[in-house]
């Protein structure tokens, strides 16, 4: 096996942790990360001709220590402690969990905007290079460059501690904001190169299921796992051939993959067990879990998803969130109630220019039996619709409506 | 991608292979590990062969059944994971941070398979046998609901 890709793979596995433990001892993520790119550096130079040590990882980490110890002196940083921590390296090992979440936090802290914490994230916990990062984010990269040196910069220049903060539940949403951001940029990925998105996603779920390692007594890191398994679980299901979305309805449910299936639900059995009041991501795993647990559409458990996005509107509540409800109370109630409930989400402002409240609104009209209104309904969203594609997917529907 | 990690032992060992407590530790770090990294989708170890039974279809079109242990096998499997890595050099590398245990004298080796994706068949799968793989798909899905 090739040697460079050998060490890349290393890389992968190990950056995280060193990364984070050269952070500790450096107090400084940006310096860590230069002498982590350093240790990489070093290893590309000498282990293809003196070989690969046998224990690649140690390596990595002693030398990176090393490293750091010269930085430190040099830099005339001369905290006895800081260089005793540094020599110490039975805490190194000891540390190593504690150091990662530290190293998560200070990735998608507050002080940077949230563009840059995603970028961050990849770099620092991914183990991701800058050209990977830009080609999946379909940015330059010099974009991504600039973006993470600068977010580096403003760590250092807040001071921001390297630590896990002790306001947990404070701190916790920002973190797994950062990862499900990661995983709808992949998962909702229509250009670009859909597979190396996929990989994105793929990373969200990695790092979310290492977030619920490092904090198993917490519920929503689960949660969020649970969710992004279970929707990437269809991710064979929900795209035909030529690449044109299929709706959850129209699905071929034996094509969902069954590994993520069992996976997510064991997920977001591990959030319930843990006895605590759950969040908006374990919420929402939850709603994915009846669509997975039916054998077809048509046996969906409709009155417990309009329970689900009833607790889920008062944990986080929000206009779609609303509008989805509707959608549930029209199979689990019919379109009476349903045009209620929507009627209801028409009247928040937010919803104005949103084209899903009237391409919603116009089906539960035709149900209703009033296709004129329905077609003048579904014209309108027709003109707020995003894009072309959905915008023909409305005005087909409109003038099936006017044809009835 | 996902690969299937397969652990094999040789058969003839497999008496020497019961799992000490010290084994079993030493395991249970590195799945820890493992499931830290995030890369773990699931896994379970294997009964010996003791415990097994082989069906075989001869070439004279007989159908016989063998009892184990399957002690003459070369390679006999004791255990498997599924994990999700970004490539087949990270499997390797995860691989080899097995813990084994050369006192017994035994080889093991652990085999690793990337699954298939749909879209690595590519114009080999038509229509035809996608439909019949989704048959397929549909029955054990509606196996496993009636289970």
């Amino acid at each position: 096996m090739d040697v460079q890709r050998r060490i890349e793979a290393i890389w992968r596995i190990e950056s995280a942790r060193l990364i984070a433990s050269l952070s500790r001892l450096t107090r400084d993520v940006g310096t860590a990360e230069e002498i982590a790119q350093d240790v990489f550096v070093a290893a590309l130079s000498q282990w293809p001709a003196g070989g690969v040590p046998p224990n690649p990882g140690a390596w990595l980490h002693t030398t990176g220590r090393h490293k750091a110890i010269d930085r430190i002196r040099r830099d005339r940083m001369r905290d006895d402690r800081q260089i005793g921590a540094a020599l110490d390296p039975t805490l190194a090992a000891d540390r190593s969990d504690d150091d990662l979440l530290a190293l998560i936090f200070t990735a998608c802290h507050p002080v940077l905007p949230r563009e840059s914490r995603t970028a961050l994230t990849l770099r620092l916990l991914g183990g991701l290079s800058t050209d990977e990062i830009a080609r999946a984010f379909l940015v330059p990269s010099p974009t991504i460059g600039q973006r993470i040196s600068r977010a580096k910069r403003t760590l250092t220049e807040a001071k921001v501690p390297f630590e896990t903060p002790t306001n947990l539940g404070e701190r916790l949403p920002a973190v797994l904001e950062v990862v499900y951001l990661i995983f709808t940029e992949g998962y909702a990925a229509t250009s670009g190169d859909a597979w190396i998105r996929r990989d994105l996603a793929e990373e969200a779920m990695r790092l979310g299921r290492m977030l619920t390692g490092l904090l198993p007594r917490e519920p929503e890191p689960f949660g969020l796992v649970a969710l992004m398994e279970l929707q990437a679980s269809r991710f064979r299901a929900r795209t035909a051939p030529d690449g044109s979305p299929i709706l959850l309805q129209d699905q071929d449910r034996s094509r969902w993959d069954r590994t993520l299936i069992q996976h997510g639900l064991a997920a977001l059995d591990r959030a319930t067990a843990l006895r605590r009041p759950l969040g908006s991501y374990s919420v929402q795993a939850a709603i994915a879990a009846v669509h997975t647990r039916a054998p077809a559409f048509a046996d969906t458990d409709w009155e417990a998803i309009v329970a689900l996005y009833d607790a889920l509107g008062q944990i986080a509540p929000s206009p779609v969130v609303a509008l989805n409800r509707a959608v549930a109370v029209l199979h689990a109630d019919g379109p009476d109630a349903a045009l209620t409930a929507i009627d209801e989400v028409r009247t928040d402002p937010r919803m104005a220019r949103y084209h899903l409240v009237g391409a919603v609104r116009g089906d539960v009209l035709l149900r209703l039996g009033r296709p004129a209104d329905a077609a003048e309904e579904l014209e309108r969203a027709a003109e707020l619709a995003p894009t072309q594609r959905e915008r023909n997917l409305l005005l087909a529907r409109a003038a099936a409506a006017t044809a009835l | 991608m996902r690969v299937l990690v397969m652990i094999k032992g040789n058969g003839a060992d497999e008496d020497r292979i019961a799992p000490t407590t010290e084994m079993l530790a030493r395991m249970g770090e590195y799945n820890e590990e493992l499931v830290k990294a995030g890369i773990m989708l699931g896994g379970e170890g294997l009964k010996p062969t003791s415990a097994g039974a082989k069906v075989v279809f001869a070439v004279s079109g007989d159908t016989s059944v063998v009892d184990g242990p399957f002690t003459e096998s070369k390679e006999v499997i004791a255990g498997y994971w599924i994990w999700q890595v970004s490539s087949m050099e990270e499997a390797v590398e995860w691989a080899k941070r097995c813990p084994h245990d050369p006192q017994f004298g035994s080889e093991e080796v652990l085999e690793i398979r990337p699954f298939f994706e749909m879209e690595d068949f590519g114009d080999a799968m038509t229509p035809e046998l996608r439909e019949k793989e989704e048959e397929l798909a549909r029955q054990i899905q509606s196996q496993q609901r009636e289970s």
